[in-house]
């Protein structure tokens, strides 16, 4: 807990600076539209028409017409919206609406995080399954292992969008074809850190089962699946997060009603950018709640088997 | 029918010659490490090609692996546009771009202690967060060219490799750094000729990372508006004629340029840490 502690001031200060360089990078990234609305709203503007001030930067702009910069943080469709809009914003649409309307964060959320969870549980499993069998199989160790290291350097997550409408096109909607993506990505860190799990035991170990004469089973139960548990633990942390990654992208340009992707687009597309802005905290916010929620059970369970996190 | 029986028999015979192969005497040498998983990948591919024609699946949901082959081959000259558009243009600028970035912000914070302990728990913190969110809001910013595509890219990679170098520079021994100090080096000097060398495995590691994070953030901004030329928009665009054998191939091309990206980075790797255990 020491280290925590003192890394807290550390950290605060780093977030500040980076809050602080976005309030001020809002004024000159809002500066044009707020001086073409001024104008229109009959405030004086130098220089006075819109195609002169094309000509100069957000900042110098700003410089030009101080009287105008506090207007940049109130804009309605801002191209950077500032901390507190989207701080409003949020409040709002969590805790202002019911969570059944369409309208509220927190709806659009489940509606992400629902699909995630059940992916990222099949995944897991699978993985685990499949880790075993590369463990125990050396035929499935020397042809599917090298495709499962290959297969993390191609970008799967972008294709995420026509594998949910090809499997639409099949028949399958609801919860599943965002699972099945879900599932797919949390699957192959799932593989890997096991496999290297089951195998961390090291050949005295393995020895002293073989004293006790032990089978294939015990060996399993009572030593490589429990000295698998922190790297097990190390790939869902991973497996988690790309498993809400690959929900949220399935969900951006395949036309998806509610969820945070959808949320993202339909703000980007309305011209409502605040609310774009919105559902990508709430998106970070449950990213880093699901991380730290099996950080939690994995610093819970490794304490109580008296092991250290992999 | 004859062809669903087909797939059986070569899936078969594919994992009986492996299981021969992996049982063998010479399994362990360099070449069966690559057959063994080759064999494996032909089978999966012949496997698909029979159920195909025997299922008489609809081109629509699956085409035929031959078919996506015929598409590579007759359309190599788009093909090739795209991946320039995207991967080059789009993909490795913003690779670049982010990758240093991360490094003279690693350096500005390693300077103090204070900021090395802020940077790395909120470095990490933002490298597992949904950043490719930010895709659309960039394109409307930086416009629908590859300018916006290696924006979203530099930001991606960004924090994965600020983390592993932050981590990297902090690998040295108090020994090390102390036999330093008695040469009378300095900080920068320090920092050249000790520190970042010592960090290269980590930023390596975090350089992997971030090759297939580039590929992705790149073609998912496209999504969101790009010129008439990109895979992520040829991905979506032959998707809507239903022209999925280019859309597989566009996958295919996307597949083997992730695995060549990584590739490289690991051959540099293998050049410049060859004293690292790993490496030996």
């Amino acid at each position: 807990m020491g280290v925590r502690v003192k890394s807290v001031l550390p950290v605060l200060t780093v977030i500040l600076a980076v809050v602080l360089i976005w309030i001020i990078a809002v004024v000159p990234m809002n500066m044009h539209l707020t001086a073409d609305q001024a104008q229109r709203d009959g405030l004086i503007v130098a220089p006075d028409t819109p195609k002169a001030r094309q000509d100069f930067s957000g900042t110098r702009l700003a410089f030009k017409n101080p009287h105008l910069i506090s207007l940049t943080y109130v804009g309605k469709r801002p191209n950077l919206p500032s901390p507190h809009q989207v701080a409003v914003e949020m409040y709002k649409t969590v805790f202002g609406k019911k969570i059944t309307s369409k309208r509220s964060l927190v709806y659009h959320g489940w509606v992400t995080l629902a699909p995630t969870l059940l992916g990222f549980v099949m995944g897991t499993l699978l993985g685990i399954m499949l880790a075993v069998g590369i463990v125990y199989s050396r035929v499935m160790d020397k042809s599917v292992m090298p495709w499962a290291i290959v297969s993390q350097t191609i970008p799967i997550l972008a294709l995420a969008p026509m594998i949910i409408v090809v499997l639409g096109a099949a028949g399958i909607h609801g919860v599943l074809p965002k699972s099945i993506i879900a599932a797919y990505l949390s699957f192959f860190p799932v593989v890997v850190g096991m496999v290297k799990g089951l195998r961390s035991p090291d050949a005295m170990q393995l020895d002293l089962l073989r004293t006790y004469n032990t089978n294939n089973s015990q060996g399993f139960w009572k030593l490589r699946l429990p000295s698998s548990t922190p790297y097990l633990f190390a790939s869902l942390k991973i497996g988690i997060s790309a498993s809400l990654i690959g929900t949220i992208v399935a969900e951006l340009p395949t036309g998806a009603k509610a969820g945070f992707g959808a949320r993202m687009l339909v703000g980007d597309q309305y011209g409502q950018p605040i609310l774009s802005w919105a559902a990508l905290f709430a998106a970070a916010i449950t990213a880093a709640t699901l991380v730290g929620i099996i950080a939690l059970i994995e610093r819970g369970t490794l304490r109580q088997m008296g092991m250290k996190s992999a | 029918m004859m062809y669903v029986v087909l797939g059986f028999i070569v899936w078969g015979a594919g994992w009986v010659l492996n299981v021969y192969l992996a049982n063998g005497k010479q399994s362990n040498a360099w070449a069966m490490q690559i057959l063994i998983p080759l064999i494996f990948g032909l089978t999966i591919v012949l496997v698909w090609e029979c159920f195909v024609i025997g299922f008489e699946v609809n081109p629509v949901f699956l085409p035929r692996p031959s078919d996506i082959v015929l598409r590579m081959v007759s359309e190599t000259s788009r093909l090739w546009a795209d991946f320039y558009q995207t991967i080059i243009k789009g993909a490795l600028t913003g690779y670049i771009i982010g990758g240093l970035a991360a490094l003279a912000i690693a350096i500005l914070a390693d300077r103090s202690d204070f900021l090395t302990r802020g940077v790395l728990p909120v470095g990490s913190f933002m490298a597992a967060l949904p950043i490719v969110g930010i895709a659309p809001i960039f394109v409307k910013w930086f416009g629908s060219d590859w300018e916006s595509k290696a924006a979203v890219v530099a930001v991606m990679v960004f924090f994965p490799i600020l983390v592993n170098i932050v981590a990297g520079l902090r690998d040295t021994t108090v020994m090390q750094r102390d036999l330093m100090r008695t040469y009378g080096a300095g900080y920068w000097p320090t920092l050249i000729k000790l520190r970042i060398p010592a960090a290269m495995p980590f930023i390596f590691n975090g350089l992997k990372i971030a090759t297939t994070l580039a590929l992705i953030g790149a073609i998912v901004a496209e999504f969101f508006g790009s010129p008439t030329v990109g895979m992520g928009f040829r991905i979506s665009t032959s998707f809507g004629q239903l022209a999925l054998d280019m859309v597989w191939a566009e996958i295919a091309v996307a597949a083997l340029a992730g695995s060549a990206f990584y590739g490289i980075v690991t051959l540099i790797e293998r050049g410049v840490t060859f004293w690292h255990p790993s490496q030996r």
